[in-house]
């Protein structure tokens, strides 16, 4: 597919590698041509050095025939204008980066209708969502809901006291009486998609999928439940912490927010009348401890700076806080701050680009893929497909221990009549379901495509140890 | 520096060479030569060669390429390339020198056209063909030829292709390296194809349609023939003029034509610059020898075919250019130096970067007459960023510098300064022929040994464009530690 990005920062560039690695043709466009240089220099893309909204530019990057354009400059006015230019010029579907809280009121959604944009995109209003979800269940690191919430997947780390350190996979349906999955693992660098001999080591991170109404009682078989956060200490007042304080505010916890600079603090305090506002130095750690950092339900380190950010969650998990958030945006230090044990991360970025690279391949659907939906997990190292099960596929009403699935490969879900199964061996696939496919590295299009065909032609039989 | 994946990227060329080799086999064949046995064997030697490399490059994931490793790559491509591609000429004894091979091959390779042969007509037809096929190759480069035909997950690969193509700036033409080498190879096949076609309408056999089609597709210069084009009708020597320009102007433009951007082609200020320049080149030439012919058309066949095929750097000659008077050699001097346009298969300097040089020195003197005058240099109607600018700047100087080295290091042999300064005019702009002991009658064979290694060094440096083979020699670039 034929893909524009305006806009070659960090945002841009990391859409850019996730677009390129999905295998589509990428033009890069950006003003700033050491930007662009450096992107034209590490990923197989065209750049086009000019302004985004500037008619010459998109003609030449091919704005007429572009299945995609995505406008993720720094500036919200110059993504709406390009994105209204190219829409005008030709360009199939239009999303612009709009982060401004003023334009992400009642108006956006007249002003997406009138500049033709497909869907406008706020990282630090999803970040939020995304922090605010893990709050509420802040024994997990990570939540992702599939088919309108019905069936959810959560990420958590393995500790040295749990139960499941040391556990193999087939031994936890006798164990616990809760119906899930384990869907993924990470350990150190790789990410496997684990069969039933698989034993839980600590320090895994763990994919759990479950139905939703589920996890909560999985988390108190595991003795993992912990009651969500009331009490939340947000480092730092950026965009992103105001729209967390509001969500959280809005459902009566109480936030303190401490920021630096003065005039961001009274901006804050003007808007979030039901915060406390601190004007302070977060990274002074007896101001962290006079405002009552050993009394706080969770720490959310939101400062623009990744090394502040992960020094000061350490800082506050020593200390005693249950539950710590960094926002980490490189790459590097998020892996490196895994190691040093502050492995709740979330990366605005990366959230972005998922969701670009979604909305890409349900583009493709109506090119051959039948992939409903697609989820990142685990850091982009596995992926979760939704699949409709049209009624002549190959694999209907075969119990799913005697089919051949690849190795790699899991069927983690399975939704019928809007009940979410979590499947055994013994449970097979009907038409007019709805299957959640978990799989690490192979990129898939069809549901047909889980079943190994070399394996069948040799007559081998591999069992879903589940 | 990532030795592993230079190693990987070179056992993939030596492989395509001895697959690339198997073509001249075939023509060995089929005119039943023995030389078949002479390819047969550097074929194994290339194969096992790459199959080496192939092994020393250990896992796929240790294949990182950055832009030093791109410009490594490249250097050492091109000198084992020619290495490797030397050994027919040697095993078959039709050369018996290896350093004359060598000298052939690199002279081939880089779309030079210098020979050492002193009867070239004496050569069997395999030979001879893959001398001009190493002309083909190497104009529009191996490593495009590698982009094109073979997958790389890698998006770096741009490194080692930027480090192959002339010119200031590269850009592509599409989104994918491999989709822009598809479309630069599919353009020059089409052209030579054509050139073929016209060739065979005249007075040319196909074999020698094929080969002078090849050596001007590449400029080059190859030919079958010891006295070049001459013997050929005007018809063919006009098709060679026509098809020589054509390939000395940027392929970029033959793609936006494809798209119907036409408009911007005719815009193109380094077309419209290389258009003036051969026409006021051909024009002063036509002057200056029209009374050695004595009519309107031959010398305008005779100086435009002269200026075409030296301002392209290709080399063919329909005429002994030595005996030209003073103005018409010094003004193919000054053509050598200019080259063809960027991103063609010419060499020299390139217009576009004189381009640029002129439109700098221009706003300098602007400079003197109004010191606090802001300006702007444009070039293709966009302003060239300081660092493009002081690029060409320093290429320019660093030219010259090797330019003057390269003389000093030849200045022993006794064939005196003309020679000499053509030789080394001729070999590091790709051009093929010089003036006086090397001129288009004559040939490099009675240069010494030392002297053969230093010109096709000379070579290698002006169509990779300086800067692979100065950092392949430092020794810097392959330490471990750096």
């Amino acid at each position: 597919m034929r893909i524009i990005v305006v806009g070659c920062g960090k945002i841009g560039a990391f859409i850019i590698s996730s677009l390129v690695s999905e295998g589509h043709d990428v033009v890069a466009v950006d003003s700033n041509a050491g930007a662009l240089s450096y992107v034209t220099n590490i990923y197989d893309v065209m750049g086009v050095c000019g302004s985004g909204a500037d008619f010459d530019t998109l003609e030449e990057a091919g704005a007429d025939k572009t299945e995609l354009f995505v406008a993720v400059s720094g500036s919200d006015e110059l993504n709406m204008l390009s994105c209204y230019i190219a829409s005008k010029m030709g360009a199939q579907h239009t999303i612009a980066r709009i982060r401004n809280p003023q334009y992400n009121d009642n108006g956006l959604s007249f002003m997406r209708q009138h500049l033709g944009l497909a869907m406008s995109i706020n990282p630090e209003l999803l970040a939020a969502h995304e922090l605010f979800n893990i709050l509420k269940l802040p024994s997990a690191i990570k939540i992702e809901s599939f088919s309108r919430r019905n069936f959810e997947m959560i990420e958590l780390v393995v500790k040295a006291d749990s139960v499941l350190n040391g556990m193999r996979l087939s031994d936890m349906r006798g164990k616990f009486k809760a119906k899930f999955l384990v869907c993924a693992v990470t350990r150190g660098d790789k990410t496997y998609i684990p069969d039933g001999h698989f034993e839980l080591k600590q320090g895994d991170k763990i994919g759990l999928a479950a139905a939703h109404l589920e996890i909560q009682k999985m988390l108190k078989e595991m003795k993992l439940l912990r009651k969500s956060a009331k009490n939340v200490m947000i480092l730092g007042g950026s965009r992103t912490a105001y729209y967390l304080a509001k969500m959280l505010t809005g459902v009566g916890n109480s936030v303190k927010i401490i920021e630096k600079q003065e005039n961001v603090c009274s901006e804050l305090s003007d808007n979030l009348p039901k915060a406390v506002i601190i004007h302070g130095d977060g990274a002074s750690q007896e101001l962290l401890i006079e405002e009552g950092l050993h009394n706080v339900d969770a720490f959310v380190s939101l400062t623009g700076m990744d090394e502040e950010n992960i020094l000061m969650s350490i800082f506050a998990s020593t200390h005693g806080v249950s539950k710590v958030i960094a926002k980490v945006n490189s790459d590097e230090l998020a892996s490196i701050s895994e190691k040093v044990g502050v492995d709740c991360i979330i990366s605005p970025k990366r959230i972005i680009a998922d969701i670009i690279v979604r909305y890409a391949r349900a583009l493709q659907n109506s090119e051959g893929s039948n992939v409903e939906h697609l989820y990142k997990l685990m850091d982009g190292k596995a992926e979760a497909l939704e699949f409709n099960v049209s009624s002549d596929s190959p694999i209907i009403g075969v119990p799913l221990k005697e089919l051949n699935i690849k190795s790699g490969i899991l069927i983690a879900g399975i939704l019928r009549d809007r009940a979410p199964i979590i499947p055994t061996g013994d449970d097979m696939i009907f038409a007019g379901d709805r299957v959640v496919v978990m799989s690490s590295h192979q990129f898939l299009n069809d549901l047909s495509e889980i079943i190994d065909e070399e394996a069948l032609a040799n007559g081998h039989v591999r069992r879903e140890e589940f | 520096m990532n030795h592993r994946s230079v190693f990987n990227m070179l056992g993939r060329i030596l492989r395509l060479e001895a697959f690339l080799m198997l073509l001249p086999m075939i023509v060995a064949l089929l005119y039943d030569e023995d030389s078949v046995m002479a390819f047969f064997a550097a074929i194994c030697v290339a194969y096992v060669a790459g199959l080496v490399l192939k092994l020393l490059s250990g896992k796929k994931e240790d294949h990182m390429i950055f832009a030093r490793e791109g410009l490594v790559t490249v250097a050492a491509a091109w000198v084992l390339l020619s290495a490797i591609g030397a050994l027919p000429f040697y095993f078959s004894g039709e050369i018996p020198s290896y350093t004359d091979a060598f000298f052939e091959t690199v002279s081939g390779f880089t779309t030079t056209g210098a020979s050492i042969l002193t009867d070239v007509e004496a050569m069997s037809h395999g030979l001879l063909f893959w001398r001009s096929f190493t002309h083909w190759i190497g104009g529009m480069g191996v490593i495009v030829l590698i982009m094109a035909i073979m997958p790389t997950s890698s998006g770096r690969s741009m490194h080692i292709m930027k480090a192959e193509m002339p010119g200031p700036i590269i850009g592509k033409l599409v989104p994918r390296v491999r989709d822009t080498a598809k479309i630069l190879y599919l353009i020059y096949i089409v052209l030579t194809l054509v050139e073929i076609i016209l060739l065979l309408a005249g007075d040319m056999d196909l074999f020698e349609s094929v080969v002078h089609s090849f050596g001007t597709a590449g400029t080059g210069g190859f030919g079958v023939k010891s006295d070049s084009i001459g013997g050929y009708s005007a018809y063919s020597q006009w098709v060679i003029t026509i098809f020589m320009l054509v390939f000395g102007v940027n392929f970029n433009l033959y793609f936006l034509i494809l798209i119907g951007r036409i408009k911007s082609v005719l815009k193109s200020e380094e077309l419209r610059a290389y258009i003036l320049i051969v026409i006021s080149a051909i024009v002063v030439v036509m002057i200056d020898v029209y009374h050695l012919f004595g009519n309107f058309s031959d010398a305008l066949r005779y100086s435009s075919f002269q200026v075409a095929s030296i301002i392209t750097t290709t080399g063919y000659a329909t005429t002994d250019f030595n005996l030209w008077p003073g103005t018409a050699k010094t003004v193919l001097l000054m053509l050598m130096f200019i080259g063809g346009c960027a991103g063609s298969t010419a060499g020299g300097i390139k217009v576009s970067r004189i381009f640029m040089m002129f439109k700098t020195i221009g706003n300098n003197l602007l400079k003197m007459l109004h010191p606090r005058a802001v300006t702007t240099v444009r070039f293709e109607g966009k302003p060239v960023d300081e660092a493009t600018r002081r690029g060409v700047g320093e290429y320019v100087m660093l030219y010259f510098f090797i330019f003057a080295v390269f003389l000093l290091l030849i200045s022993f042999e006794p064939f005196g300064f003309e020679t000499n300064f053509s030789a080394i005019s001729a070999c590091i702009n790709n051009v093929g022929p010089g003036f006086a002991a090397v001129g288009p009658a004559a040939n490099y064979a009675s240069y010494s040994v030392f002297s053969k290694y230093v010109l096709s060094f000379a070579m290698l440096l002006g169509r990779l464009e300086l800067y692979p083979l100065l950092l392949a020699l430092m020794p810097g670039t392959w330490l471990k530690k750096n």
